[in-house]
């Protein structure tokens, strides 16, 4: 810090911030996705496949989550069709 | 019995072997029995920060290969009493560590040490997982930066995931949180995640916070652990994480912008 940067405008916001909530959300995606069986990306890709046989979708619009809660697991499967 | 420490980050460039070198000379230092091994393959750079580089003949590889003796592969540091270092193989391919063979070599190494310290590659390769499967306490050094912050919770997963530990269902590592190139100044603007943002979200005990420090450069620069270097605040840091390490409980310090007189201001000298 010397005398030439009192003259210059501090204008960046807190990008710290912004760091630290991107973190947040990607963190927690990944470590569920972690907890989740090795099978589930290719059961994905597979359920994709059965699904493009009939319907053109993207990977992005399939997604496959499989909640642990106490001795219940549930497998959902989100699929958004095109108009 | 040794303990065995990882060094480990996931991300390179965020100063696991700067890390290795100040820690396990500092265990050193307070009278433990220590020997840092490189287990970087083909990019070896511990013997380089330890100032040792021309006194290696044989290396880890070697030794697992029955081609060189423990005693002929490992070197005695000139400067620090009860520190051994353990180098790399420079020119082996990736394949060269085995489990069988690096269990070998750290099993004969336990009964004469009382820390091994390994300093992994980066990565979350076979050579990074085999830096951390045999450890019982593992330093995740991170920087305070989103790529480092995201790195260190995958290695952590694996820590939890694919180390011996983990797999025979025994105690899990102990897991440190160690954070350098910390910069309170630009924390203070916020510009920089903050300690306690990189606690929250990595979720692990802090062993200790290294701050930004020209001394780190000088140090790589001459060969000599940054520990060594006393009147330097990323030396004295490392010394604060050593005592935490073995068990003191110290308070962090260099957490905060350090107050400078009206010359150093008008100046811009640094510290």
């Amino acid at each position: 810090m010397s005398i030439f940067d009192y003259f210059r405008s501090k204008k960046t916001g807190n990008t710290a911030a912004a760091a630290k909530e991107r973190l947040q959300i990607i963190v927690a995606h990944e470590r569920g996705q972690r907890k989740q069986p090795d099978y589930i990306p290719q059961m994905q890709q597979e359920i994709l496949d059965v699904i493009r046989k009939y319907v053109k979708v993207d990977q992005d619009d399939v997604s496959v989550q499989l909640d642990d809660s106490n001795n219940c697991s549930v497998l959902e499967l989100n699929i958004t069709l095109p108009d | 019995m040794a303990k065995i420490i990882v060094v480990t980050s996931g991300k390179g460039g965020v100063g696991k072997t700067t890390t290795s070198a100040a820690i396990g000379t500092g265990l050193a230092m307070q009278g433990h029995r220590t020997i840092i091994i490189d287990f970087d393959v083909g990019l070896r750079n511990l013997d380089l920060i330890m100032g040792c580089e021309r006194r290696v003949v044989y290396d880890f590889v070697n030794v697992i290969n029955g081609e060189a003796s423990l005693s002929q592969a490992v070197i005695k540091d000139k400067r620090t009493d009860n520190l051994y270092i353990l180098a790399a193989s420079q020119t082996r391919d990736k394949d060269a560590l085995t489990q069988e063979g690096v269990q070998k070599v750290l099993d004969e190494l336990s009964t004469n040490y009382d820390f091994i310290v390994c300093d992994s590659p980066a990565g979350i390769e076979k050579g990074a997982q085999m830096a951390l499967y045999f450890a019982d306490e593992a330093i995740v050094v991170t920087n305070p930066e989103v790529s480092s912050v995201r790195d260190s919770d995958r290695i952590l997963g694996i820590l939890q995931s694919k180390s011996k530990r983990a797999e025979q269902g025994k105690e899990p590592i102990k897991e440190h949180l160690l954070i350098t190139r910390y910069n309170p100044s630009r924390v203070n603007d916020g510009e920089m995640l903050s300690v306690s943002d990189v606690e929250d979200i990595l979720a692990i005990p802090l062993l200790g916070v290294i701050p930004e420090s020209e001394a780190v450069l000088k140090a790589s620069n001459q060969g000599a652990p940054v520990i060594l270097d006393s009147q330097a605040t990323a030396g004295q840091a490392y010394s604060d994480a050593v005592q935490r390490l073995l068990g003191d409980e110290i308070g962090h310090r260099f957490l905060n912008v350090e107050k400078k007189g009206f010359f150093k201001r008008l100046l811009g000298a640094s510290a």
